[in-house]
């Protein structure tokens, strides 16, 4: 091997190579961290220690303070698959008893109220949502909310692993001939509207999503109403607003017309 | 000399079927998806056929060819016979097992997650456990080369290591930094996720390891394409490598800047800073150098062939060229699908210019026609030009080759640029589906039923290869010679140290690394609490 010492500035590859790589960096951080921030309209720096914070992302208030505060309640319901594990026949037995105060108005066997949900069968994450929402008063109803507000954690857990535990009923007047209008089998892509089985089920099913054949046409219709009027807005990421705003009355009516013939 | 010619043919031909396979998966996609067809209702069938595309094709099959193709560079270079061939042996079982593990759950249904990975949805643990024994097969591969070039090192002192080789641990030292953004990924945030141990995982830094192999990765794809630029095809047509140090530079380049520049993948996410974006951008028009660099090389070198042959003037070295080489005409197509993919790459890694493009499938038409393209063009060239030293029988079916480089040129251009131009129109990438009827996409339905056509011209000229390489099997033997790799215009005689080791550009990759990307992961790390729900793929809910 030859004497020739590569890690030394005497070394001209070892000088170049180095030398243009840190000019690089140095110009890049230069640019990108001070002129950058700077060069950006209404960025609203308090000085350039403040730029380079702010190039690099380090969360911090701006300086117009004060964030503006909703004037609703925003849903707080975080949830995990594992939050709903096998079932516990204890916590079906308290959800029976506490949820005879529910057939009032949801009914059994399908035999609720048109403006009411079918409860049967539902996932448990779905009943336990609502119900923290209806107590927490970021979903509303005259109806519904005083009796979630008397309910305690364990009791939301046991009526959401009653329903749960339920099998679904049958529907009651069932039409599978009639076919899906396409805002159902395809949503419509250039709205941003996804098909409702995209995440309602049979596509897939997210967590806390209910399943809607066999529901009541009214209840679906209100609800799509209420999401794009904003009069409802529990949905966390504002996922079903968004879809219902783009919603076409017609279309509202003929999704809730469609679930509602489902077995 | 070629020792292990078992060996480099069965990481061809693994390599080879996976890529079949994971063709048919492409084809159907664009078909199904499509004007041409009814939808087929299931979108998850889609996004399995994605993730079975995309993971095979980029992360095993070229990296088998890279592997296979390091190996009989090795022996062929070295001149002598490949240390721990075992040990290769024991990658290539690695590779296979692990490829097969992570397609099981993948065919099942259990891990649609495309080959990105896309955290918080989480597929089965299996699936992650065989893209991390690729990877580990593929490391085997980045010891051996270094184990081997260090030992020819100090049997020859002092003598420049052969060029193909410098650029062969080149792009195996690339690799090894690279695969650890996603290990890192996989094996500490996610797999502990899809084994059940954690329900929750930081999205946003599992994103940004990601990105600290997404790009790199491609260069990696690169290098087999890039030796064979320099090292084969001057020999090939009858001419000399234009200059020995400049391909050195460029192979360099490579390693230093290929890597910390990957957050150009994040532009649109929140979770990395805009200085930071700005730095990687930079650097990543730095990569632009060593292509630069090798297109005046070989650009050079052919018309040094050119000159040779006869062809005289400003451009009649051009004409002189022998255009009925394969090898000619799949440097010429190369360089093509590297030029228009280059450009639109520059777009992709300009902050404003990316935010029109951004997740269209402009994207998917760019990464296709450079890697698909540009390279994979190149791997059907290396292969015609291996095959007789590793079956020791002719490949005499010329028009064959030919036809099937012709095939794959043409189709991949129709199959890419009603791509790009359909992104621009706004089209999503990785859609299942797109309701043609609907007055506004309605005028993207003639570009992608026309990249179906381009598709099936692949298909065709993936057959042709096949048939080429099998008829190459039935041939009579012969003796193919000496294997030799081009020769430079100023052979080197001694070089210096720098650009005979790769001691101060690692050092000089690992400290570009920490500058470009430590910040953004510690942040990430320190402040904690970004943890979103993981989204079970496949599971009941």
């Amino acid at each position: 091997m030859s004497a020739e010492r590569l890690f030394t500035f005497r070394n001209p590859w070892f000088a170049a190579g180095v030398g243009i790589t840190a000019a690089m960096v140095v110009l890049s951080l230069i640019a990108g961290f001070v002129l950058l921030p700077y060069a950006t309209k209404n960025s609203q720096l308090a000085g350039l220690w403040d730029a380079i914070c702010s190039a690099a992302g380090v969360p911090r208030a701006t300086a117009i303070s004060g964030s503006p505060k909703p004037t609703f309640v925003t849903s707080s319901v975080v949830m995990n698959p594992q939050m709903f594990g096998p079932t516990d026949t204890r916590s079906v037995g308290r959800g029976a008893t506490l949820a005879m105060q529910c057939a009032i108005c949801h009914g059994s066997n399908r035999q609720g109220q048109v403006d009411t949900p079918n409860l049967e069968g539902q996932p448990a994450a779905a009943v336990y949502k609502e119900l923290r929402d209806f107590k927490s008063g970021s979903r509303t109803n005259a109806v519904m909310s005083p009796f979630a507000v008397k309910l305690s954690e364990q009791d939301m857990l046991d009526l959401a692993a009653y329903y749960s535990y339920l099998p679904r009923q049958p529907g009651s007047h069932p039409d599978p001939a009639l076919a899906a209008p396409p805002i159902v089998s395809r949503g419509a892509p250039m709205r941003n509207v996804p098909t409702c089985s995209s995440c309602h089920g049979t596509t897939d099913a997210k967590l806390g999503t209910p399943w809607l054949d066999g529901q009541s046409a009214v209840y679906i219709q209100t609800q799509l109403e209420a999401f794009a009027s904003g009069t409802r807005r529990n949905d966390i990421s504002q996922q079903m607003r968004n879809i219902a705003r783009q919603m076409t009355s017609e279309e509202i009516d003929e999704a809730a017309r469609y679930y509602a013939v489902q077995p | 000399m070629l020792n292990s010619k078992r060996l480099v043919l069965a990481h061809f031909w693994l390599a080879f079927a996976v890529f079949g396979l994971a063709l048919l998966l492409g084809e159907w996609q664009m078909f199904v998806r499509s004007p041409l067809n009814l939808w087929i209702g299931n979108s998850e069938l889609y996004y399995r056929s994605v993730t079975a595309h995309g993971s095979a094709m980029g992360y095993v099959f070229p990296t088998l060819i890279a592997m296979g193709f390091g190996y009989a560079i090795t022996e062929f270079a070295l001149k002598k016979p490949l240390i721990g061939r075992r040990w290769a042996w024991a990658g290539l079982a690695l590779v296979a097992v692990g490829a097969v593990t992570a397609m099981i759950p993948v065919s099942l249904g259990l891990a649609s997650i495309l080959y990105t990975f896309y955290p918080p949805m989480i597929g089965n643990p299996f699936y992650y456990i065989g893209v991390v024994l690729v990877v580990v097969g593929s490391w085997i591969w980045v010891a051996l080369m270094s184990v081997n070039m260090a030992a020819w090192k100090r049997e020859n002192p002092g003598k420049p290591v052969p060029l193909a080789m410098f650029a062969n641990v080149a792009g195996a030292y690339l690799w090894g930094w690279t695969a650890v953004g996603a290990a890192i990924e996989v094996i500490v945030l996610i797999l502990p996720v899809a084994l059940g141990l954690r329900t929750t995982i930081d999205a946003g830094l599992s994103r940004v390891f990601f990105s600290w192999t997404l790009h790199a990765i491609v260069y990696f794809w690169l290098m087999p394409t890039y030796i064979a630029y320099y090292t084969i095809f001057p020999r090939a047509i009858g001419g000399r490598l234009y200059s020995d140090a400049m391909a050195r530079i460029a192979f360099i380049l490579f390693v230093v800047v290929a890597m910390p520049i990957g957050v150009h993948h994040l532009f649109a996410d929140p979770q990395v800073g805009a200085g930071f974006k700005f730095i990687q951008s930079v650097f990543t028009g730095m990569v632009a150098l060593p292509t630069l660099v090798t297109i005046f090389t070989i650009c050079a070198s052919a018309e040094l062939a050119g000159r040779l042959r006869g062809g005289k003037g400003p451009f009649g070295w051009v004409a002189a060229l022998p255009w009925d080489n394969p090898m000619m005409l799949a440097v010429a197509f190369s360089f093509v699908m590297l030029g228009f993919g280059g450009a639109g790459g520059l777009i992709n890694m300009s902050y404003q210019l990316d935010a029109s493009i951004h997740n269209t499938q402009w994207i998917t038409g760019h990464f296709h026609l450079i890697f698909a393209g540009a390279i994979v063009i190149m791997y059907f060239a290396i292969a015609y030009d291996l095959w007789p030293h590793l079956t020791g029988r002719a490949l005499d079916s010329v028009r064959l080759m030919k036809a099937q480089l012709w095939l794959w040129f043409v189709g991949m251009i129709v199959t890419t640029f009603p791509w790009h131009y359909v992104g621009i129109l706004g089209m999503p990438r990785r859609m299942a589906s797109y309701d043609y009827a609907n007055p506004a996409i309605a005028p993207q339905a003639l570009s992608v039923s026309i990249s179906v056509f381009g598709g099936l011209m692949l298909l065709i000229s993936a057959g042709l290869f096949f048939a080429v390489l099998i008829r190459g099997h039935r041939a009579a033997q012969t003796d193919p010679g000496e294997y030799r790799f081009s020769i430079a215009v100023h052979e080197p005689v001694r070089v210096p140290v720098a650009l005979n080791g790769f001691a101060l550009w690692l050092t000089l990759m690992i400290a570009l690394t920490a500058i470009n990307y430590g910040y953004p992961i510690a942040q990430l790390l320190a402040l904690g609490g970004n943890a979103v729900p993981a989204v079970y793929v496949g599971a009941a809910r």
